[in-house]
């Protein structure tokens, strides 16, 4: 069990409630979407799972520990196996990309060598990898304050491929991206937790990106899930239902039909399915 | 009827701005406060233009002129300066030994526990108290009170002035940093620590690149502020331009006290230039 969240409910200090009575659990290398209307309680979902936030009601697992009852050495490390790629990248703006990306191992380096590599990076090649995986490798030296909106996005998918975590958690991680970017950049991140065999979690707007490249959906609506499917059982009226309140699916390429019904997506299949070749 | 439609037309409840009532009443007490302040320091202006006083006033000044330029004042003038530098200097760079670790201790932008809330939560809490209450104690007594204590124990000179501004500014650099670091963007600080990063890590990858060139210019501040505070240790005993500057007050020798005026003014000068050029450097 990569994770499981049993009867979990959270109560933010503002009294808003963000979470109400969640059941989720996952298999390791399990990857999963997490739709629903903004204000749902995704990103809350995904704090919790990162152990960022600690809910008032019910049981969390992570990676086999219960986070919330480790010392505080054992949930550091545990810390350091989750990694999250946040909806805003969380990257001070003066900080060169190569150091930004090699930042995503701080948990699983020594003071030293962090205070060393800031002065001469230590991993450049690692940095490079990770960078040229999402096509940005030519921005190494740059400084993050100096990238478009896109690009920040990017660095901050970079800095979790780099860390190579055991649970791969994502808020929104292609909001800034054209729709051709968004599934390349999708796709890097789906085959990082194939080839690390890490569980992938992401929050995601557009519908039609989570139903092409997510074997599982879970459709979350005021702070509930509402349903947790297969993408292959996943229906439009249950899609329509999830999105009432909006006035219609947020589509990335609204222009083309759901096609859902002749959709054969199951999770045996999963990694035989055809991709778009996009890059 | 009519009084009711003359009335001005009420806003609606929802578009109540739920601070207004809050801000009125702040402004009201800073009003009700700094009122009796001004009247209990004997606050009048008026004064100063009285015709008496602005003859002795003008008296005084006339005094400091011209600047003294004899070349073995201007020699004792340029030790006296060096002296000042040095105390200035090495009572900073001891008060930011002291302030900086505390500061590193005190502020809640590194801390772990506050993640969740995480174990630990309670001694952190602890922690952090002690170290800012180390801090109060440490800028809660003025520099000139900790000079005249080592006077007595070192003997004149600008050692005592170094370790009186050691230990005020010291307070003073650590509160300030452990506040700059709060108020800067703590997001990225917290999402390395969220992902298991240390707290020097999270220090310097995702606070430091943000708020060092803030950190800098306030620390030369506070070197400019040592300059003008060595003056007054030189008062008591500590050396460097001030104990000149009694010396020539003493005498009633305005020119001298002018060209030591002069010089302060040169080193202000020299401090600002100093701060503008490392906050390019680091922009």
């Amino acid at each position: 069990m990569s994770f499981s969240l049993d009867g979990v409910g959270l109560v933010h200090p503002n009294g808003h409630r963000a979470l109400q009575g969640v059941s989720l659990a996952a298999r390791g290398g399990e990857r999963l979407a997490v739709i629903g209307p903004s204000g749902a309680g995704k990103t809350t979902l995904l704090r919790v799972l990162g152990a960022a936030l600690r809910p008032g009601e019910g049981t969390v697992q992570l990676l086999g520990e219960a986070p919330w009852r480790l010392p505080a050495p054992a949930l550091r490390t545990l810390r350091s196996r989750i990694g999250t790629v946040h909806q805003s990248p969380p990257i001070a703006p003066r900080l060169r990309v190569v150091t930004a990306v090699l930042s995503g191992r701080l948990g699983q380096w020594s003071a030293m060598r962090a205070l060393g590599s800031l002065l001469r990076p230590s991993d450049l090649e690692g940095a490079h990898q990770a960078l040229s995986r999402l096509s940005l490798e030519d921005r190494l030296f740059d400084r993050c304050d100096r990238l478009s909106g896109g690009q920040l996005q990017r660095v901050g998918i970079a800095r979790v491929l780099y860390q190579q975590p055991a649970l791969l958690l994502a808020d929104e991680p292609v909001s800034a991206l054209d729709p051709t970017l968004a599934d390349a950049t999708l796709q890097q991140l789906v085959a990082q937790s194939e080839s690390t065999s890490a569980t992938f979690v992401a929050s995601l707007h557009a519908v039609d990106l989570a139903l092409r490249w997510f074997p599982r959906i879970v459709g979350m609506r005021s702070g509930q899930v509402v349903f947790d499917e297969p993408v292959a059982n996943v229906t439009e009226p249950m899609l329509a239902a999830l999105y009432a309140s909006e006035g219609g699916l947020p589509m990335q390429a609204p222009g083309l039909p759901l096609d859902i019904p002749s959709r054969t997506f199951t999770a045996a299949s999963a990694n035989s399915v055809e991709r778009p070749d996009c890059l | 009827m009519t009084t009711a439609q003359s009335l001005p037309p009420r806003t609606p409840p929802g578009l109540r701005d739920p601070l207004a009532r809050r801000r009125f009443v702040w402004l009201l007490a800073a009003l009700v406060i700094a009122w009796p302040m001004l009247q209990l320091s004997g606050f009048a202006p008026s004064a100063l233009f009285a015709p008496g006083n602005l003859q002795v006033i003008g008296g005084f000044l006339a005094g400091f002129m011209p600047p003294e330029t004899a070349p073995d004042f201007l020699a004792m003038l340029g030790k006296a300066t060096l002296e000042t530098l040095a105390m200035a200097t090495a009572g900073t760079a001891l008060a930011f030994l002291i302030g900086a670790p505390l500061a590193f201790v005190t502020t809640r932008a590194l801390s772990v526990s506050r993640i969740g809330p995480g174990p630990g939560r309670a001694q952190a809490a602890v922690v952090r108290q002690a170290g800012r209450s180390v801090l109060m104690v440490l800028r809660a007594i003025p520099e000139i009170v900790w000079a005249l204590v080592f006077v007595r124990a070192l003997g004149l000179g600008p050692a005592a002035g170094v370790l009186a501004l050691a230990i005020t500014y010291g307070g003073m650099l650590g509160k300030v940093y452990a506040e700059v670091l709060e108020s800067t963007d703590t997001r990225p600080a917290r999402a390395l620590m969220e992902s298991g990063s240390g707290r020097i890590a999270a220090l310097v990858y995702g606070l430091l690149p943000h708020c060092g060139q803030e950190l800098i210019s306030y620390t030369v501040y506070r070197w400019e502020c040592a300059v003008r505070a060595s003056v007054v240790m030189g008062f008591v005993g500590a050396g460097g331009l001030g104990q000149l500057m009694d010396q020539s007050m003493k005498m009633l020798n305005g020119g001298e006290a002018s060209s030591i005026l002069l010089v302060f003014l040169v080193l202000v000068l020299l401090a600002d230039a100093l701060s503008n050029a490392l906050r390019r450097l680091l922009a």
